[in-house]
């Protein structure tokens, strides 16, 4: 049988959502390989992230509680789920396409010979198991085949709803990782951004501001309207340049994607490389003084404006809508 | 200190792609063609290491001829000697990495500075790749490298916030956008350039056969969405955020 391995992400002792959009890629695949869904959970004491994995349809809970993946280190990961693959018959290996999902699985991609389909937006059946992947920054989808037995995929999580609890739960088993320890790698720390807002990734509302708000102090303006509506704060790569916003507010090709329910583009020019990471939002806001900019094209709802002028009094006016 | 440096030659960024009508690649004739940009982030910090602790910079890349073109503007950069693996194939990253894998060994490198994704393929996995060839560490989207002792001290940008990690050299490094500012090509630098060494190989004679692992089928555009309305005032748009797409 073959099967598909989800492998989780989680930080803080918490399950990251997009683990749960994976899990709906996964069990796409597995209606195509005939076999079952299971997640592999790498950690230290987060028996509560296997527990919770448990309840989403999928097959098995694999957790490898070891000191080792306390914190997460490639070099000891992608290891210890290739040796997961190989004994649990898993054919297709996936996860996130995030930050860790990228760093990650071309090092299991080369453990088990495996070809690789980054950002994967669709499986399917023609003919043998193909996928769809978008790239130059979104203008271009190509449709793929990996044409090695065993196959690793990160998921463009924006393309696949979060699997939902389906009221059953999987058995959760401890796995032996039987890890080899290494002395060329070493985990420093991860310094967080304490945020209130929601992950860029996981908000329904997504706030976003470009070079045109001049500094950083003017990005308040951003914020304050993404806490009225419990959005996320996104940023074009020219902001982040610009040093107004830390790079992880980087939406687009090489950033961020992202797609809310709702997205404000506000003093963003809208490049193709910006487009890249939130042409997928449902409903898109542009607030530009320029009419000519090419954000209005994708734009489902245009203000031609100074964003100094009517951000705040757009903020101001839904507070009263949304209470 | 060795350092080997990547270089990718890629559609220039700024120009829109066009798909061939019968769907099996892009567009070629009058394109433009330039260094990946995470690449010139990565040769900058090759030759800021070369700077600081002495050594050579080595750079590679792995496609047609053309990418000389690429190569000389890393060499003007600063950069000591090319080598270029020639292929007219669009090689997937895994058969790159395994190339990578076959110039490491000959030149056996103390580090290797790569871009963390080539903007035309957008696939962000060679580097990764050729470190678990090579069972070296990685350390990818960097923003910030200290070397010293024989180990790498890292910034990285990370989903949340920023990661240090260090790593034991040999080790691979990929470069993310507030990495450095990458320096022009001066004048003298380009004339230098032009007699630096450029040696060329083929895949072939390193003995790695880059038939993919991930083979392309089709090219298509995405679909396009469709321009909404200018509206009026704010009032207007929140009743049409309210009334109309229900999202408030
Ligand atoms: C390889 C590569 C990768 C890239 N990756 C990314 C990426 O991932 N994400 C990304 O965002 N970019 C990326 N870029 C950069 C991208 O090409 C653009 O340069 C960038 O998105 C522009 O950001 P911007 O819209 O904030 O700035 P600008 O293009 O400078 O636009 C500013 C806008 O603000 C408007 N404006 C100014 N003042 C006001 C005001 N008072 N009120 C209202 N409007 C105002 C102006 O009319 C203008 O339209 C990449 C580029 C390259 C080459
Ligand atoms: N054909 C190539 N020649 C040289 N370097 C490459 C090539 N392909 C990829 N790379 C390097 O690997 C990085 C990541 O590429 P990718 O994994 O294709 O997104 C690039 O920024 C380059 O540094």
């Amino acid at each position: 049988m073959a099967n598909v391995l989800v492998v989780a992400e989680h930080v803080d002792g918490q399950l990251r959502k997009v683990t749960l959009s994976a899990i709906t890629f996964a069990q796409e695949a597995a209606q195509l390989t005939g076999g079952d869904v299971e997640v592999l959970v790498l950690g230290s004491g987060v028996d509560g992230v296997a527990e919770e994995l448990s309840k989403y349809g999928v097959s098995r809970v694999l957790y490898a509680d070891d000191a080792a993946f306390q914190n997460y280190l490639a070099e000891y990961y992608a290891p210890a789920i290739v040796a997961c693959a190989q004994q649990t018959n898993a054919t297709i290996v996936c996860s996130p396409a995030s930050t860790t999902g990228k760093d990650l699985l071309p090092r299991v991609a080369a453990g088990l010979e495996a070809g690789m389909v980054s950002d994967a937006i669709d499986v399917f059946d023609d003919g043998g198991m193909k996928f769809r992947r978008p790239l130059w920054a979104g203008n271009v989808i190509t449709t793929v085949e990996v044409t090695t037995p065993n196959k690793v995929v990160s998921v463009r999580t924006t393309d696949y709803d979060s699997a939902e609890p389906t009221g059953d739960t999987a058995p959760v088993e401890s796995w032996d990782a039987g890890l080899e320890s290494r002395d060329d790698v070493e985990f420093v720390s991860f310094d967080q951004v304490k945020s209130e807002r929601p992950e860029l990734t996981d908000a329904e509302v997504v706030v976003a501001g470009g070079r045109g708000l001049k500094s950083g102090e003017n990005f308040e303006m951003i914020t304050a309207l993404a806490d009225v509506l419990g959005g996320g704060v996104g940023a074009t790569r020219a902001a982040v340049d610009s040093g107004f916003v830390p790079n992880d507010w980087q939406i687009g090709q090489t950033g961020k994607v992202v797609a809310p329910q709702l997205y404000f583009a506000i003093a963003i020019s809208g490049a193709i490389q910006h487009l890249a990471g939130m042409k997928g939002s449902q409903n898109i806001v542009a607030i530009n003084k320029d009419p000519d900019a090419p954000i209005f094209q994708v734009s489902d709802y245009g203000l031609v404006a100074d964003a100094f002028e009517v951000v705040p009094e757009l903020t101001e006016k839904l507070k009263s809508v949304v209470e | 200190m060795k350092i080997l440096a990547t270089v990718k030659r890629v559609t220039d960024p700024d120009m829109k792609v066009k798909i061939k009508p019968d769907q099996s690649g892009v567009v070629t004739e009058g394109v433009e063609y330039k260094m990946n940009s995470f690449d010139e982030y990565g040769v900058e910090e090759a030759i800021a290491i070369k700077e600081e602790h002495g050594g050579e910079v080595v750079v590679v890349s792995v496609g047609p001829s053309e990418s000389t073109k690429e190569l000389r503007t890393a060499m003007a950069m600063g950069a000591d000697r090319a080598i270029l693996v020639e292929t007219d194939e669009d090689l997937d990253s895994d058969a790159v990495a395994r190339v990578l894998a076959q110039i490491v060994e000959r030149e056996e490198p103390d580090v290797i500075v790569m871009g963390k994704q080539a903007v035309d393929s957008d696939r962000n996995q060679t580097a990764q790749l050729l470190a678990s060839y090579l069972d070296w560490p990685q350390a990818t989207f960097a923003f910030d490298v200290e070397i010293g002792d024989g180990w790498a001290t890292v910034g990285r940008e990370v989903d949340g916030g920023t990661a240090t990690k260090r790593i034991k050299l040999p080790g691979i490094i990929t470069a993310d956008l507030r990495l450095n500012e990458p320096r022009y090509a001066s004048l003298p630098g380009i004339m230098k350039a032009k007699r630096k060494p450029l040696d060329t190989l083929t895949p072939d004679e390193l003995g790695v056969d880059v038939a993919p692992r991930v083979e392309v089928l089709k090219f298509e555009a995405p679909p396009e969405r469709e321009a909404g309305e200018i509206l009026d005032d704010v009032d207007e748009l929140i009743d049409r955020l309210k009334n109309e797409a229900n999202v408030l």
